[in-house]
């Protein structure tokens, strides 16, 4: 537990440093790598939210400026990744439209996200936002952990080790 | 003897069930609740508590930051809030409440700059320790509460959001808190006392 923190933090501040580092190459590898986002509204996103098939669903809601979303994406692409047979990870970007192409575009593309990431424009938050659980009060990061069975919120931030426990709740 | 017995113990066991409530709550103030007055650092070094506003009907408690995307989209509104009601008896109180340590970006002199940047005309308050907005339940910025002056008290008669487009002030097709500021004005009932937004958790 204490370990996978350090690692965690470890990780963290090195990705922080080779983003640094890469400032320069950056942009040649914008230009060679195009990738398309989804964008939606509330409605459109619906669909990712309330999936019935046997898959266990992690939703993230999160965004390139929000620091703790950042911290804990890590532990997202590590879920994702060591549960890809029952679990999927999909990544819901609350950016700002006048942001896609110049910061989450280039994140996904550095970072090399394998999650799905989409990107959700829906201004009117206070119609959604109990839409998504009635308990939240807005705050990002937030999570919904859901299969056809089971339904849970999360208005908090995770390390991979909460995140796996919580998970597995839904796996038995 | 016995009854008296019997109804003091019930009585305890109910004012211990109520204080643990009160304790364990944590998750803020409800509409109708009396909001704790505080005394914080403004930015002109100076202390500043809602008592110190004599002619005030209520106030405008807005949390907000410096260094979340949310609050800055929101920030001329706020000053433009202020501008609009603290001649009518609803001054705005803006308070800082995230842990500076975590966001160097929101210390004192930041907040000063800002404010300066900006031209503020409202209190910038350092929630010192971070003790008063867990007390109202923000849980991220902007986050507002206003609060009508009673004979017991500041009432909270409004949580949330300030309109409904973060985006785009000119989009706005519902401005929250100016239509309760405008019903506590009037006398009439807000409509919608509680709305929610996305914001920045407040950092801890």
């Amino acid at each position: 537990m204490k370990y996978a923190w350090i690692i965690g933090l470890v990780l963290f501040f090195s990705c922080k440093d080779a983003t640094e580092k890469e400032q320069v190459a950056e942009v040649k590898q914008i230009l060679e790598t195009e990738i398309s986002l989804e964008v939606y509204d509330f409605d459109g996103l619906q669909k990712f939210l309330s999936t019935t098939d046997d898959k266990t669903y992690v939703v993230n809601f999160w965004a390139t400026w929000c620091a703790p979303c950042i911290k804990e994406l890590p532990y997202f692409e590590k879920l994702n990744k060591n549960y890809s047979e029952d679990v999927e990870v999909i990544l819901v970007s609350l950016d700002f439209p006048s942001k896609y192409e110049t910061k989450l575009k280039p994140y996904i593309i550095n970072k090399n996200l394998k999650s799905k990431v989409v990107a959700l424009n829906d201004v009117d938050s206070n119609t959604w936002i109990p839409k998504v659980d009635e308990s939240w009060t807005g705050a990002i990061p937030a999570t919904i952990i859901y299969n056809k069975n089971k339904r849970q919120f999360y208005e908090k931030s995770f390390n991979y080790d909460e995140l796996e426990t919580e998970v597995k709740q839904f796996l038995k | 003897m016995k009854n008296t017995l019997k109804t003091f113990f019930a009585v305890l066991t109910i004012v211990a069930l109520s204080s643990f409530a009160n304790l364990g709550g944590g998750h803020g103030y409800h509409i109708g609740d009396v909001a704790t007055d505080f005394e914080l650092e403004n930015i002109d070094g100076k202390t500043v508590s809602l008592s110190d506003f004599k002619s005030a009907k209520g106030f405008i408690v807005v949390f907000t930051c410096n260094t979340c995307p949310y609050a800055v989209a929101y920030e001329d509104r706020v000053e433009a809030l202020n501008k609009k009601y603290a001649n009518l008896g609803y001054p705005v109180v803006a308070i800082m409440p995230n842990n500076t340590e975590v966001k160097p970006g929101d210390s004192m002199e930041a907040m000063k700059a800002r404010a300066k940047a900006k031209g503020f005309t409202f209190p910038y308050l350092m929630d010192e320790g971070q003790k008063i907005y867990p007390k109202y339940g923000a849980t991220k910025t902007p986050h507002i509460y206003i609060l009508q002056k009673t004979k017991k008290g500041n009432v909270v008669k409004y949580m949330g959001a300030i309109d409904d487009n973060y985006l785009d002030a000119n989009a706005v097709n519902k401005k929250y808190v100016e239509d309760a500021v405008d019903a506590l004005l009037s006398g009439k009932e807000i409509e919608e006392k509680q709305t929610r937004a996305i914001g920045c958790s407040i950092k801890v």
